[in-house]
């Protein structure tokens, strides 16, 4: 018989269903394309119509806990041009900067410390229900420990900065609402040190991880794509602000330094009747040919350099491995994220010793406008908001693309990698759910992510005839 | 003895109330000696192999899925909290009520200005939202209410360990007050 088969590997559970993932195989037997479907969808750019201006940073973090930091930044930034604030205080913007860095570093931390880690300590095919920060802690409790401490580090930053570790309401619209104080500095600076430290030690720890398994991680759910970040105006790594650059798959510029109100005129979304998630693309390429990848990969490949000294040096070699090209691999997301975090490590001391920090000039305004557009480097990736505002104070129009959105594509065509490289025949084998869960994990989808942090990553997994025949079931406790 | 088992999970929500479950740090060391984590807490309602004694929810009910979540860890869960905002009240995801479904539908999906070809999300593959979003009491009993967004990382970490040992959580102003 002739016919199409699907398989449907749902990473988060089915009942729960924030992700779900479908492989479709050509007739003959062949993996044709791989879809991540998502299934939540919350409405964010409807109901904060109508709210105050100066609500929505407050409002929109909530799209994510694990990083509320960026959309309340890139919220901020885009209300500071509604309300005139072109130039910032400098006591604001190494606020804002400082509370960035914090975020970046917790985040990037989680995501390896607490999740990758123990693929690469406990093996990718250990037991589901060990490999966790769990597992981590049993296996090797110094490692969990400094995982603990690192993340802890940047939420305290965040504290200082915003006010609050989760959902914190430091950044307004034209500045900030605290400055740093001699005693909160002095307790962040104390500790400074070891978190440069032990990030320089992720580094270490994942480039020999990489290169003792180099055959299996290069080409796992790889391919090769076009880049989208921000880069400063000369060129360097930056995660606040700066403009637009995009690259093929060669290195080669599609757009650059690119000024984030004309983000419209080169990125636009298309979308699927099968997922509540977007797929952004680069407009002049077209839906087929534009879509791209963005985060630590996309930022370490696109920028020129990096202007703190020990992430440079990493940078550079980092660089090496692609011979005079961006790299593509999938897993070298992790390489890149660790050097991101040693440069926040180095940024923030750099930071803590700026006295503008306890500055008391903290907000500006200018001459009120209609619309504001922002974009900011989440740790996942590009994040763009974009706002109308009316005279009476009110969103009229809100626009969100989400750092993970922009990963969408890539996500469904390192699932179908893995599936060509992992499939056998009709079988859903063990190695497959382990691949296919290490691959999503090397962008870090949200939900899946966070998951994972406390529990494990559960799969179920079923094949279907193209009639929606269950021919074969495997669901991992 | 064995010891006692948690489950977690998450609905309509931004996973902050799980972050900050991790804000206890250095405790989790303690915590993992004290419980059991479910092998797979959110994890198909057949896989819930046993009794679980105590049940975090994160986030409203705002899909037909939800609802199956909270059904299911009320049938296994000895103690039932709604932990965070959004469980509570439905949270910042519950403003959509404000609207019909179809106007963020088609906010999102049709008339966003980055929009190409849009098209509203109707695969059987994904599923069904519910008109509304609800909080959790509201379809299944809860036994207690953490509140916050995110609830503090100490208030938390007081109402399990007091469950844990039996006793009644009596948490100070400042653990649960809001920002």
């Amino acid at each position: 018989m002739n016919e199409g088969k699907k398989i449907v590997i749902n990473p988060v559970t089915r009942i729960e269903g924030h992700a779900k993932v479908t492989i479709r195989m050509d007739d003959k037997g062949k993996v044709d394309k791989a879809r991540m479907h998502i299934v939540e969808f919350r409405g964010f750019e409807r109901f904060v119509r109508g709210r105050l201006y100066w609500e929505a940073p407050v409002i929109v973090q909530r799209l994510c806990g694990i990083c509320p930091v960026s959309h309340l930044l890139c919220a901020a930034k885009a209300m500071d041009v509604i309300v005139g604030a072109d130039k910032l205080t400098p006591t604001a913007e190494k606020m804002r900067r400082l509370l960035h860095f914090g975020q970046t570093y917790q985040s990037h931390s989680l995501h390896f410390f607490h999740l990758s880690a123990p693929d690469l300590l406990l093996g990718f095919d250990a037991d589901p229900a060990i490999r966790n920060v769990i597992g981590l802690i049993h296996a090797n409790k110094d490692l969990a420990v400094q995982a603990v401490m690192m993340r802890k580090y940047g939420q305290e930053v965040i504290k200082a900065t915003a006010g609050k570790k989760i959902h914190g309401n430091g950044a307004v619209p034209g500045g900030v609402n605290k400055n740093l104080s001699i005693e909160e500095r002095d307790a962040l600076l104390k500790d400074i040190d070891q978190m440069i430290e032990w990030a320089q030690g992720g580094v270490d720890l994942y480039k020999k991880a990489y290169r003792d398994d180099y055959d299996r991680l290069s080409k796992l759910g790889s391919f090769e794509s076009n880049f989208v970040s921000l880069v400063r105006e000369d060129g360097a790594l930056e995660l606040y602000d700066g403009k637009l650059r995009a690259k093929d798959p060669d290195g080669k510029p599609i757009f650059d330094m690119v000024e984030p109100k004309d983000y419209l005129t080169y990125i636009r979304e298309g979308v699927r009747n099968w997922s509540y998630m977007k797929f952004p693309f680069i407009y002049s390429l077209g839906q087929e040919k534009g879509w791209y990848r963005v985060g630590p990969l996309a930022r370490v490949n696109n920028c020129d350099f990096i202007d703190s000294p020990l992430a440079e040096k990493e940078r550079q070699e980092f660089m090496e491995m692609g011979g005079g090209r961006p790299v593509h691999a999938t897993m070298a997301y992790h390489w890149a994220r660790l050097i991101e975090t040693l440069h926040s490590a180095e940024k923030m001391k750099e930071l803590l010793n700026d006295p503008d920090l306890q500055g008391e000039d903290l907000v500006v305004t200018g001459k009120r406008r209609n619309e504001g557009i922002a974009i900011l480097e989440a740790p996942r990736g590009t994040l763009f908001h974009h706002y109308q505002v009316g005279d009476d104070d009110r969103v009229t129009m809100a626009n969100l693309i989400v750092s993970t959105t922009s990963n969408n594509q890539p996500m469904n065509e390192s699932v179908r990698v893995v599936a060509e490289q992992y499939l056998e025949g009709n079988e859903i084998t063990e190695p497959l759910l382990n691949h296919v869960e290490v691959a999503i994990r090397a962008y870090d989808p949200c939900l899946s992510c966070a998951t994972h942090a406390i529990g494990l990553m559960p799969l179920d997994v079923t094949l279907e005839d193209a009639s929606g025949e269950v021919i074969d079931r495997k669901v991992r406790d | 003895m064995a010891k006692p088992k948690v489950a977690t999970t998450h609905m309509t929500g931004c996973f902050g109330c799980h972050m900050s479950v991790l804000d206890i740090d250095e405790r989790i060391l303690d915590l993992i000696e004290l419980v059991d984590f479910d092998k797979s807490p959110i994890d198909d309602i057949k896989k819930f192999t046993g009794p679980v004694d105590i049940g975090l929810i994160e986030g409203g009910c705002s899909t037909q899925e939800n609802v199956e979540v909270l059904r299911s860890f009320r049938k296994h869960c000895k103690i039932l909290i709604a932990m965070g905002e959004c469980a509570l009240t439905g949270g910042i995801p519950h403003l959509r009520n404000t609207v019909s479904l179809k106007e963020c539908m088609e906010e999102a999906y049709l008339n966003g200005p980055s929009v190409v070809d849009g098209v509203i999300p109707n695969d059987p593959d994904i599923p069904l939202l519910l008109d509304k979003v609800y909080p959790v009491h509201e379809v299944v009993k809860i036994d207690y209410f953490l509140p916050g967004c995110p609830p503090r990382a100490d208030a938390i970490w007081a109402a399990l360990t007091a469950l844990l040992s039996g006793k009644e959580p009596e948490l100070p102003y400042e653990l649960i007050k809001y920002d």
